[in-house]
């Protein structure tokens, strides 16, 4: 027990960086996936083949070969990092874009056929039907899935942990190295952590699907 | 091509979107083409580079990768889905006492992410690093398993329960032999597509210093030398999202197929953040 007290600035920082890079991650995975949800619903067929090619290929690409490309194989090919942070955000929120993606078209696909045809008849171009009528109803319905996909990221987030950042894996590896004698200890701080961000966000989404999310 | 966001394109819109793809088209060749030199510039496409395939070598250390790959995953799965089974059961369990710690011990599990069970199985038991993966895989995908499962039963109607139990099965060979069976036969797109996971997730055996595909490339870029880096990796990335590819495509068929076939069609519950596909 000792060894987490003793430690904790060193977990309080991991878990600081951990925040950030799903905050950051997932902010940024939370547009280019409605873009890319919107892109597969839309007129133009170009838009409507990238967006099913990139979430195809994505979805099933192993996050840690994401990571071993945009942390080793990059800076190899010439583009080069400050930080590694930079490299997983990159990884993060490609991966995630891909999830988001898929949860908003599902949300797109639930909206009532009515609503985009009401929309329709008074005239609304596509771009109208599609950000005033159909997202904002389809981004409410998937608000619980969306939650677990930020889950996802955040447990995902420690992968990160094994290409020089030093989140909260990365820090409890460190530690679990330098307090060979309580590894056991250092690694259910590590747990702890995490179940301190992953738990309430879990809670928080059933209580959403619940309550706010309009039931259809 | 119609859809009910739109109008259907009149020659204007299509010779607008025509347009619109063309330059899409150009701009993301373009871009492609920009990287191909780039790539070409630092000597990638040297054939010098390539011709590490010629080794028997490099396959071999390949095809080991694939192995411990898919040894690791089947391993995991075959020993997942039974404790998955087992912990639902538990899940769903009448008795509260049994009910509410595993109810604990799932979310425990969930919430947590699979490499750090992986390195605590590592470090903790100094276990090999096969079996610190496949615990790892084991004890989260279970938990999923379960989950799912559960969702599977509590997705029945009412009716089949109360029948088994009217007929005078007990609550718990009412579950083992109406309910599961049904709930399985209704959730297996969703076991399949975590079957995906778990085999992606294989690759967090990387971390562990686990002889998996990512791990062999690693070892043979610094065997062999850093320029051969991207070739290697290219292929082993090429052949990873292959086998996935392979088996999303597999729980995609089975979904198309069982919507035909199993009473009520099969259902679609998205778990931990694996939205399934529609």
């Amino acid at each position: 027990m000792d060894v987490i007290i003793e430690n904790l600035p060193q977990y309080w920082d991991g878990f600081l960086r951990t925040l950030f890079l799903s905050l950051v991650s997932g902010i940024i995975a939370l547009i280019f996936g409605t873009v890319l949800a919107a892109a597969r619903v839309s007129p133009v067929a170009a838009l409507r083949g990238f967006s099913m090619t990139y979430v195809e290929i994505v979805r099933n690409t192993p996050l840690t070969i994401a990571f071993f490309f945009a942390a080793v194989v990059l800076p190899r090919l010439g583009v080069t990092f400050q930080q590694f942070e930079v490299a997983a955000i990159i990884a993060l929120s490609a991966y995630t874009s891909a999830f988001i993606a898929e949860a908003v078209r599902s949300g797109v696909n639930s909206v009532p056929v009515g609503q985009a045809e009401a929309a329709r008849s008074i005239g609304m171009k596509f771009s109208q039907v599609l950000t005033l009528i159909i997202l904002p109803q389809a981004l409410r319905t998937v608000i619980p899935p969306l939650i677990n996909i930020l889950i996802a990221l955040v447990k995902n987030s420690s992968v990160a942990g094994a290409f020089y950042v030093l989140e909260l894996f990365g820090q409890g590896k460190q530690l679990a190295n330098a307090n060979g004698d309580a590894v056991m200890w250092v690694l259910v701080g590590v747990a702890f952590f995490y179940l301190l961000i992953t738990i309430p966000l879990g809670y928080l989404a059933s209580v959403v699907e619940r309550k706010v999310a309009i039931a259809r | 091509m119609s859809s009910v966001l739109y109008d259907v394109p009149g020659p204007k819109a299509r010779r607008v979107s025509l347009i619109g793809s063309i330059i899409g088209v150009i701009v993301i060749g373009g871009l492609l083409v920009l990287a191909v030199m780039t790539l070409a510039q630092q000597g990638i496409f040297d054939p010098k580079r390539w011709a590490v395939f010629q080794l028997p070598e490099v396959w071999a250390l390949i095809a080991a990768g694939i192995g411990a790959t898919l040894a690791a995953a089947a391993v995991a799965a075959v020993i997942a889905f039974p404790l998955g089974l087992l912990l639902c059961l538990m899940r769903i369990s009448d008795n509260a006492w049994v009910r509410v710690p595993t109810r604990i011990v799932l979310e425990f599990l969930r919430g947590m992410p699979v490499v750090l069970m992986m390195l605590f199985v590592l470090l903790v038991f100094a276990t090999s690093s096969f079996v610190a993966v496949v615990a790892g895989l084991v004890l989260y995908n279970s938990a999923i398993f379960a989950e799912i499962i559960r969702a599977g039963v509590q997705s029945l109607p009412k009716g089949q329960r109360e029948a088994g139990l009217a007929i005078g099965l007990t609550s718990f060979q009412s579950r083992l032999t109406v309910e599961l069976p049904q709930a399985i036969r209704r959730m297996l797109p969703s076991l399949v597509a975590q079957l995906v996971v778990l085999l992606k997730d294989t690759s967090l055996g990387y971390i562990v210093a686990y002889g998996e595909l990512l791990r062999a490339v690693q070892v043979m870029a610094d065997f062999l030398g850093p320029q051969y880096l991207f070739p290697v990796f290219f292929v082993a990335a090429a052949i990873y999202i292959a086998i996935d590819l392979a088996v999303s495509r597999l729980a995609i068929w089975l979904e198309r197929r069982g919507s035909k076939r199993a009473a009520g069609g099969v259902a679609h519950v998205p778990v931990a953040g694996i939205p399934v596909a529609k």
